[in-house]
């Protein structure tokens, strides 16, 4: 006892120690992202030196052995894919994140919270031979047709209706546990003024938890943009921009996994396929910027 | 009196009014009905009922009737018989824990939200029972204002925190709007700390500042009752005066039901006083009774240890 009692370091020595580590850790997470960025666009000068950025950014012409490198359909792609999977997804979460922390019994709100977990857990490769074999097909075989269209089922739809699914059980969880966090007094002060449950919901609630609500949202929305494999399999890969939802899409991180370490041999390509990863690094940064904008401006109530 | 009184689980019935049929006054009859159902005798002492001497002729605007609260197999409530008189400023008193706020949100049907809570039993607002399950809650709830324990502005401006409640009852005219807001404002004297900062955010008040919004809020909705739970306990003394000034204001319109933990505020604004322990009303009465007079020894030992 006497022995440990000596071997303990001076407080103000482990009080430096500890503010040290805490310094070094966040200068290395904040280093990480420049690093990764600093990369990326090493790797890329190569392309970037051959061709105009505009160019490779506003043209849809993707064919390495000629030497065109547009990546303006990747781009779409990604952005419609995304988008696609948010339209169908936020709505849902939202309403069932109300749903579950307002109005169900607790059986089934502790319920939900088991199923979010296995959803959560299951890996992305599985959620891509799900959506082939079950979006795929019901898109080709029974939707388009009743729309009197025609599809492959590998389209935009398919990869927006995996993702989304996936995307679920990540924002369900976040917003129900904004929800919950809404203090119950909170409600009580506005029931007791007279609101209904729901004016209580829309206006008090809502609004108390609007911060979390966009933090989750923009969590799904990351998500969705960096998925890659559970896309890259029902969406298609033509890199061709979309015209309708039941059209192939190809989106960059597609791009890169099906390509990387295979087609190295063509001049350039693996400057291209680095160049397509800082798009969507760039992509990244600025979705989550504008949402660190709109979160200063909600910020204070 | 004995000295050994049995608390809690004593089964002497202080508030001897229990009746039957709910729409008339209440009657007093000489035992009551316990929660077992067997009729007790009342204490020897020469009991007071609700409304003792001085406010004799106060009707009673709500009335509760064996009103019990449980949760997870304990009791929180237990057989409350209430009679709150019209136009009076009733005072609950009671050590920490023995219910005060539960029966105030109980009031207010706020137990609704808490579904651990079991509730039975009545309580009356103008003849209608708030439990009924075809009540109109929002109605109900208007015509309570309560003012909870710790301040909760919502999350919106301050002039927005008093405009909500005007805007739920359907007021939509600016102009009236504006005005009220000012006049609850002062009324609570807060209007000049904030009068140039209204549009801001309600949750950078102070808590004593809070305290008085969400009295201003409350008052806004223009209720019959105020629910006052622990209305002064974050003000300075001078705020806490103009509180109490102006609830006894206020008694000329409304009914009170203040909670307090300060004896001097109690005596200072009750007409009529409730002493809870252990979620039972153990002893009522006017101030003069109460603070004079008590009779069990539990709240003898209260007093005591109040001063
Ligand atoms: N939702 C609930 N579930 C279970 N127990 C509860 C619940 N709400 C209150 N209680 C219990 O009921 C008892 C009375 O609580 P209450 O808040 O009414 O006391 P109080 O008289 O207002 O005390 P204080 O003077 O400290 O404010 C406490 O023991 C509390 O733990
Ligand atoms: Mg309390």
């Amino acid at each position: 006892m006497a022995a440990l009692q000596s071997l303990r370091l001076p407080a103000k020595l482990t009080d430096r120690l500890s503010t040290g580590w805490l310094n070094f850790a966040v200068l290395f997470l904040i280093l990480l992202p420049l690093v990764i960025g600093v990369g990326l666009v090493i790797k890329s000068l190569p392309l970037l030196e051959q061709a105009s950025t505009w160019k490779m950014l506003s043209s849809a012409e993707f064919s390495p052995q000629q030497g065109h490198f547009g990546f303006y359909a990747f781009i779409m792609g990604s952005a419609l894919v995304t988008l696609l999977s948010f339209v169908l997804s936020a709505p849902v979460c939202l309403l069932a994140a109300i749903y579950l922390t307002e109005y169900s019994p607790a059986w089934l709100t502790q319920t939900m919270y088991f199923v979010i977990d296995v959803l959560a857990g299951i890996p992305s490769v599985v959620y891509g031979v799900w959506g082939v074999l079950v979006v795929v097909p019901l898109l080709a075989g029974y939707v388009a047709p009743a729309l009197g269209l025609s599809t492959t089922g590998y389209c935009l739809l398919s990869g927006g209706v995996v993702l989304a699914i996936m995307a679920v059980p990540y924002m369900l969880n976040m917003l129900m546990e904004v929800f919950r966090s809404v203090p119950v007094e909170l409600k009580e002060a506005s029931l007791s003024l007279g609101a209904t449950y729901w004016e209580t919901i829309k206006w008090v609630v809502l609004r108390k938890g609007i911060t979390g609500i966009i933090a989750a949202l923009s969590l799904g929305i990351s998500k969705a943009l960096g998925e890659t494999i559970a896309v890259l399999m029902v969406v298609g890969n033509v890199a061709k921009v979309p015209k309708s939802v039941f059209d192939a899409a190809y989106p960059l991180p597609a791009l890169i996994a099906n390509n990387y370490g295979d087609m190295m041999s063509v001049p350039l390509y693996d400057s291209a396929l680095m160049f397509a990863a800082l798009l969507l690094f760039v992509i990244i940064l600025v979705f989550n910027s504008i949402t660190n904008v709109l979160l200063s401006r909600v910020k204070e109530v | 009196m004995s000295a050994s009184y049995p608390i809690p689980g004593n089964k002497i019935r202080l508030t001897e009014s229990f009746d039957a049929g709910f729409l008339e006054e209440p009657s007093f009859k000489a035992g009551s009905l316990d929660a077992d159902g067997q009729i007790e005798q009342s204490i020897s002492t020469p009991q007071q009922n609700a409304y003792s001497t001085n406010d004799q002729k106060a009707p009673a605007i709500l009335s509760i009737k064996n009103f019990n609260v449980q949760a997870a197999g304990s009791t929180i409530l237990k057989n409350i018989n209430l009679e709150i008189p019209k136009g009076k400023i009733t005072v609950l008193l009671g050590p920490s824990g023995c219910g005060k706020t539960t029966l105030l949100k109980c009031l207010n049907r706020l137990s609704d939200l808490h579904p651990s809570l079991k509730v039975n039993g009545k309580i009356l607002i103008d003849g209608e029972d708030i439990f009924h399950p075809t009540q109109d809650l929002t109605k109900i709830r208007q015509k309570m204002g309560l003012l909870s324990q710790r301040p909760f502005p919502l999350p919106m401006s301050i002039y927005k925190n008093i405009a909500y409640g005007l805007k739920i009852k359907g007021i939509r005219d600016k102009k009236v709007i504006k005005e009220k807001v000012e006049k609850h404002l002062k009324d609570v004297g807060l209007w000049e700390e904030v009068k140039d900062r209204l549009h801001g955010p309600a949750a950078r008040l102070s808590i004593g500042q809070q305290q008085r919004l969400c009295l201003a809020r409350g008052l806004a909705v223009g209720p019959e009752i105020i629910l006052a739970d622990e209305p002064t306990s974050a003000l300075d003394p001078i705020s806490s005066r103009k509180i109490e000034e102006e609830f006894l204001r206020l008694k000329e319109d409304y009914t009170l039901i203040v909670v307090t933990h300060i004896l001097r505020q109690a005596r200072r604004l009750a007409d009529h006083i409730v002493f809870m322990y252990f979620g039972e009303v153990i002893e009522q009465g006017t101030p003069d009774e109460i603070f004079n007079h008590p009779k069990s020894d539990i709240l003898k030992q209260y007093l005591q240890s109040g001063h």
